[in-house]
């Protein structure tokens, strides 16, 4: 059951591309996409945006990044997550570069640091698929 | 060589815009196309050509065939990717015609968003699949929350505070105020209004977003020669275009670069200039999309009104007012007069070239500058009085 949400749909429906990415988030692993030249990338696809080689590999990502944007979802505007309002839609830079839509969890509103570190946290919001969230890193001496 | 001047809006015709217009989108596309041919002075049977916005719209072409009587049509084609269409529909309607396609194409919005089926709340259900699988199920559903996270790296990115989304919500709030067939007629806002009004989607309050709206809006493309025989002032189609961005998804491209810039309207601005062969200085007044304030801000940018990160001088300095030298969105834009995807921002411009708007601007319009949809592919157009 989810940690962080009421409900838990909707729910991604993986694509024949996109089915081991969600595959391993069962086993909480964030995986990304990697090419032949060395490109690494996210979401999952066909072929590299950068060189457009199909010679593609995952790699698993090591869960660490920033927070470039967020919104506060403060009105609810959809019926799926009335419950959950308000809420923190994020915009996380991972470490490895690509750039990915999440939520940020565990903080208030008034908290969120545009630029600070953020770390992965996983909620299983299916037997088949866990959603990859993020929470900010506990600043060193903090409370 | 390019279509420069070679076409021209010949005639323009709208509905009223309300929260529920008690009649279909079909009954609403008739009475505004019906009423943009009567502007021109052309028939229905004249039209050969129809090119119409795809998202949304459960309009086809064979049911405004059967509605209007027609049965000639030449050229006929959506424009993809929801408001990014609107002046995109004019700007294929001037190529088709500048290419000898076609002779009359009917170009229109019609939407009842407010009282059939909103954007600014989205029941989504079940599961999602393409790239949308990565956002939707984050909670991230309508236009407002994904346009929010531009905003936000705006602000961290130039320093401001949300106050300057403030004093463009008031500006074109003031502007809707005193046009009567504005949603908001009357109804002007000031800072204390906006700062206490409830959040939306942080850094978005209430009045930093569009109405949804019931309405239609149409216009009439010919070409500059046969425009010249019409009933109406023709307003010359002087620059078209259409531009897109990298790594793009619908307002979700947050993995380009940089998103305290607008890469679609970027690239639209500087190919509608080359066509048009002006620069930015040579714009009397502009009618830029308003769906939110962040993104009017980069689009004054992009547009080159304003260096990168400076839009909110140009708002303050009083330069956009219906006295000022490059006055915005004078009938209300989509924060007060509708939500009309784009369109009835081509059709103010068609009025400021005429003299003949609810809120004429004090200058004189000899050329006026229309963009569409922003987060998405888009397009914009310039619109002259005279056929340079």
């Amino acid at each position: 059951m989810s940690t962080y949400r009421k409900e838990t749909v909707p729910i991604p429906v993986p694509s024949p591309i996109t089915q081991p990415f969600w595959d391993a988030t069962k086993e909480h692993r964030l995986l990304l996409q990697t090419c032949d030249s060395g490109h690494i990338f996210y979401y999952a696809r066909s072929h590299c945006p950068n060189c457009l080689s199909s010679q593609l590999e995952w790699v698993e990502a090591s869960g660490r990044g920033k927070l470039y944007s967020y919104t506060v979802a403060w009105r609810e505007q959809s019926p799926d997550f009335a419950a959950d309002v308000p809420y923190i839609i994020a915009a996380i830079t991972l470490d490895e570069g690509p750039r990915m839509t999440s939520l940020l969890v565990e903080t208030k509103p008034e908290d969120v640091e545009i630029d600070g570190a953020v770390e992965l946290v996983w909620d299983d919001v299916s037997p088949e698929i866990s959603m990859p969230y993020f929470r900010p890193v506990a600043k060193v001496g903090a409370a | 060589m390019t279509f420069r001047n070679k076409t021209a809006i010949a005639g323009i015709g709208e509905t009223e815009f309300s929260k529920n217009s008690g009649r279909s989108t079909l009954h609403m596309a008739c009475e505004a196309i019906l009423a943009a041919l009567a502007d021109a002075g052309l028939q229905p049977n004249d039209i050969d050509g129809i090119i119409k916005m795809s998202a949304n719209d459960d309009i086809q072409e064979i049911d405004l065939l059967r509605s209007l009587g027609l049965s000639n049509l030449r050229v006929f084609h959506d424009v993809p990717h929801g408001g990014g269409a609107a002046c995109g529909t004019v700007t294929g309607a001037a190529r088709a015609i500048a290419a000898g396609a076609a002779d009359v194409i009917v170009c229109f919005r019609s939407l009842n968003e407010r009282s059939e089926r909103r954007f600014g709340y989205s029941k989504v259900g079940g599961g999602v699949g393409g790239y949308m699988a990565y956002n939707i199920p984050m909670g991230f559903v309508t236009p407002a929350q994904w346009v929010a996270m531009f905003g936000q790296r705006y602000l961290h990115d130039f320093g401001w505070t949300t106050e300057e989304f403030g004093h463009l919500a008031i500006l074109i709030r003031k502007h809707a105020s005193t046009n009567p067939h504005a949603m908001m007629y009357n109804r002007e806002i000031d800072m204390e209004d906006y700062l206490n009004a409830r959040w939306i989607t942080e850094p978005l309050r209430l009045f930093d977003c569009t109405l949804d709206t019931d309405g239609a809006c149409a216009v009439v493309v010919v070409s500059a020669e046969k425009a010249k025989q019409l009933k109406s002032q023709p307003a010359y189609i002087a620059g078209a275009a259409q531009g897109t961005g990298s790594r793009t998804q619908m307002m979700t491209s947050y993995q380009r670069p940089s998103i305290s810039t607008l890469e679609e309207a970027t690239a639209t601005a500087n190919e509608v200039y080359r066509i048009a062969e002006l620069d930015p200085s040579r714009i009397d007044q502009a009618n830029l999309y308003d769906h939110f304030t962040p993104m009017v801000l980069m689009t004054l940018e992009s547009y080159g009104f304003a260096p990168r990160g400076k839009a909110p001088d140009l708002v303050r300095s009083g330069r956009l007012g219906l006295d000022g030298d490059l006055p915005l969105n004078p009938h209300g834009g989509h924060l007060g007069d509708g939500y009309l995807h784009g369109f009835s921002h081509i059709l103010e411009g068609v009025r400021q070239i005429r003299g003949t708007a609810n809120n004429q601007v004090k200058r004189s319009v000899k050329t006026t500058l229309a963009t569409s949809g922003t987060g998405v592919p888009t397009s914009a157009i310039i619109l002259s009085s005279e056929a340079y």
